[in-house]
């Protein structure tokens, strides 16, 4: 898959997922990265303002390393990589094998009512990329 | 691999600095972090052991300005140098588009020079990438130590041991007084985005 260039309509098109999905359920910032640490979109609320470019780098790494822990251990992957905190927490899934989808998100959004929302975001992000990549 | 954002006009472009245990690979990325301090908006983030040594990599994003309306974004990492954490380096490598390799002058560091170039040969080739071809740098760390009293290798000698065959741009450098250290970062960004120029041609 060529995910190196993304059209301009293919960023609008998950940028409006992505608030539709995730940031009007309150989630307060998305990102979408790949493997290698690079932004392919964020999102917030207006209201967080994070360091997004060194997130990615360090996102990238965590996911990475999750994922060689996983193979040690005889598993394909972990499905289920979440972070939880006092205020906030983190919540990664994968979209394909080189994107992430990075989720930050208060205590008000339970993690299973996020998980629901991130699967579908990802399946409607999915076929937009099959779209134009095919 | 580099990423392009037509809709922000962006291109984030990743440069790795690579290298054997200890040659100031950290080095060069905190005197860049010094130095250029207006063209970097966030903090360098370093993953390291309570020893001060690189555990995963330091990471440091550095605004370069424009080229043609595009915002390019440079991303330099460093890997750790230790040799037991070949598998860190490895996936620090992942989507790379430009390498300096760091090399140690010091006369008794000349055999890890060698052995850690020949890895990198090996991890590139993992990700099918080739030495020969992706734009490389070679910087000879740490030439100041010549007026400390340390024994160091000649450039000569440096050149034919690492760059006989690859014949890339290199220099001599000491990252710890910042001498050659914005030159090398110049000749890398400048082979990069020739190269990624020429990719998308």
């Amino acid at each position: 898959m060529n995910y190196g260039i993304v059209s301009q309509e293919q960023l609008e098109q998950i940028d409006t997922i992505l608030s539709d999905k995730l940031i009007k359920l309150g989630v307060n910032c998305v990102i979408i990265i790949d493997m290698a640490g690079n932004i392919i979109t964020a999102k917030d609320n207006g209201e967080s303002k994070y360091d997004v470019y060194s997130f990615a780098a360090l996102a990238a790494g965590n996911f990475a390393t999750v994922d060689a822990m996983a193979k040690l251990v005889g598993e394909a992957e972990f499905s289920l990589l979440f972070h939880k905190g006092q205020e906030s927490n983190i919540h990664f899934s994968k979209i394909d094998d080189e994107l992430l989808l990075i989720s930050m998100f208060g205590k008000e959004i339970s993690l299973g009512f996020l998980r629901l929302n991130v699967v579908e975001a990802i399946e409607q992000i999915r076929k937009v990329w099959e779209g134009s990549n095919g | 691999m580099s990423f392009i954002n037509l809709k922000d006009k962006v291109v984030q472009v990743k440069i790795v600095y690579y290298g054997p245990g200890r040659c100031g690979k950290t080095t060069n990325l905190e005197y860049i972090n010094r130095k250029f301090r207006d063209q970097i908006q966030s903090e360098m983030v370093s993953l390291k052991t309570h020893g001060d040594r690189t555990l995963f990599f330091d990471f440091l994003p550095f605004d370069m300005g424009q080229i043609k309306g595009y915002d390019i974004k440079i991303q330099l990492y460093t890997v750790p140098g230790q040799v037991k954490y070949n598998a860190t380096r490895k996936l620090v490598l992942k989507g790379v588009d430009g390498v300096v390799f760091v090399a140690d002058a010091m006369e008794k560091q000349r055999e890890k020079n060698i052995r850690s170039l020949n890895q990198l040969h090996e991890n590139l080739q993992d990700y099918k990438e080739s030495i020969f071809k992706i734009p490389l740098v070679i910087q000879y760390n740490k030439v100041d130590l010549k007026d400390h009293g340390v024994p160091i290798l000649p450039t000569a000698v440096l050149r034919n041991d690492l760059n006989s065959r690859l014949k890339v741009p290199d220099c001599e450098a000491s990252a710890i007084t910042g001498y050659n250290v914005a030159a090398t970062l110049k000749k890398i960004i400048s082979s990069t985005v020739v190269s990624i120029q020429k990719k998308l041609l």
